[in-house]
């Protein structure tokens, strides 16, 4: 298949950026979209211009690492996957596409479709952990945790830190990340204890790096890869009024 | 402003109001429909004196403006820091949201600002005998301000009517989505009751929106 490619570049952190049109051709529409972008850069290197530079890793869908606002959503067209596990058979031959960078203040762009997400990095460091002594590795069934609870922290911990919600977002808020990350913990025996301090300091954090404001859009959920849910969210105002009224 | 409050302290309070405003709306509501199940005007009258005369509604009114006050400012606070926070938008933006009023809650904000402030130099102040001149009339051997009069003649006005029709759909789709984000807002989630809070909002949202828009329709089909 043949797709016409609009991509943002853009040289440099403070250099200005635009839209630059290419075209691919005999794509096969089994390849992923990351192929794609590999064949259009080996074309490039191969004219002597400059690469793509786009964020990837495992490719399998595991690690965070991969972005890309595809066609107007953050990875692509499809529900519940990464752009790595994106693929050429869900554009139709012909179709522009267009590809652009995270846009958020915190996330801002490092070169063409890569963007600094160490912010999120920064709110981890904040509180995004268990500092407390939990000894050695206990046997399987020695704290009872409820069967719901333990589901619900999974789920919550399933957040690869993408920064999806953050670019879905029409308010660049960073509120899911950070619920799915509070929640992971709070719901855990081991993560109640330091519970309170954790969700203030590291909402505080978000807040300081310049995130917007959750509006309750559900943007977020929606565009999700791992289908981390909202009620992560309701749960950490739940935890920050908590904390803040005790 | 985030030096001081947190987001999620800004949402708390501003979801506070939002659910206060929400419960001035039904009281408003229900004394504006005493003008439709009693078209003599006698017991909206009545009303509007009790409520104009009693000293705790006198108070508490201070109370419902100190809500509107806040409500507003926090609103506007926390858009500015949205806008903020992406100065850079994108060519092609997909709509993925699940609650589609969320995303104009400013501009139904702004024009319901725009009606409330209208709303209050044609009634508010004249009930409290700033501008204008309301008929007066006997309630108990006292004399009263004829409150049904003043709004059956603004009723009687084409454009008003229409305007003020438009401006309760606006505040329908500001409620549809407040209503719901509110509990949200507040950490009040839950399997079993988020799908009924949402679904009354909507309810919510609706019922006083046509229950509004009754008042000026059978007060101008009806003259």
């Amino acid at each position: 298949m043949d797709l016409k490619l609009k991509i943002w570049r853009q040289p440099s952190a403070h250099a200005d950026g635009k839209f630059v049109d290419y075209q691919v051709h005999e794509i096969s529409k089994d390849a992923s979209f990351l192929e794609m972008l590999d064949i259009l850069n080996e074309e490039l290197v191969n004219k002597g211009e400059d690469p793509v530079a786009f964020d990837h890793d495992c490719r399998e869908g595991i690690c965070g690492m991969c972005s890309l606002f595809i066609n107007g959503r953050p990875h692509g067209p499809d529900n519940a996957i990464t752009t790595c596990q994106l693929h050429m058979r869900r554009f139709k031959d012909g179709e522009t596409v267009t590809i652009e960078p995270w846009r958020a203040k915190p996330f801002p762009v490092i070169k063409d479709l890569m963007v600094d997400r160490s912010a999120f990095d920064e709110i981890i460091q904040a509180g995004g952990f268990v500092s407390i002594a939990t000894g050695g590795v206990p046997d399987a069934n020695a704290i009872p945790i409820r069967k719901q609870n333990a589901d619900l922290a999974m789920d919550a911990a399933a957040c690869i830190g993408c920064g999806a919600c953050v670019a879905a977002c029409k308010n660049a808020s960073a509120m899911l990340f950070v619920a799915a990350k509070v929640s992971q913990f709070a719901l855990l025996p081991q993560g109640k204890v330091e519970a309170k301090e954790r969700v203030q300091k590291m909402v505080a954090k978000m807040d300081d790096l310049g995130f917007g404001n959750c509006t309750n859009t559900y943007a977020c959920e929606a565009e999700c890869p791992k289908e981390i849910s909202v009620t992560n969210i309701a749960r950490m105002n739940r935890e920050f009024l908590v904390a803040k009224l005790s | 402003m985030s030096k001081f409050y947190s987001s999620v302290t800004k949402k708390i309070w501003m979801s506070f109001m939002g659910l206060f405003l929400m419960t001035f709306l039904v009281v408003h509501l229900s004394i504006n429909l005493l003008l439709v199940f009693d078209p003599t005007k006698n017991l909206f009258n009545e009303a509007s004196h009790f409520m104009g005369t009693n000293p705790f509604i006198q108070l508490f009114q201070w109370v419902l403006f100190a809500g509107f006050v806040v409500h507003i400012i926090l609103g506007l606070i926390l858009q500015i820091e949205n806008w903020v926070a992406r100065p850079k938008g994108y060519r092609l933006k997909a709509i993925s949201e699940d609650s589609f009023f969320s995303k104009y809650m400013i501009h139904t904000g702004v024009i319901i600002f725009i009606f409330l402030s209208i709303h209050f130099v044609n009634f508010f102040l004249v009930a409290k005998g700033f501008i204008g001149e309301i008929p007066k009339i006997q309630i108990d051997g006292k004399t009263a301000d004829d409150m049904g009069a003043l709004v059956i003649a603004l009723f009687q006005m084409p454009y008003y009517v229409v305007g003020y029709l438009i401006a309760l759909m606006i505040l329908g789709f500001h409620l549809d989505h407040g209503f719901q984000s509110a509990f949200q807002s507040l950490g009040l989630n839950h399997p079993k009751y988020t799908p009924f809070i949402k679904g009354f909002g909507h309810f919510f949202a609706v019922l006083i929106t046509l229950a509004f828009m009754s008042i000026p329709l059978f007060i101008y089909f009806s003259k």
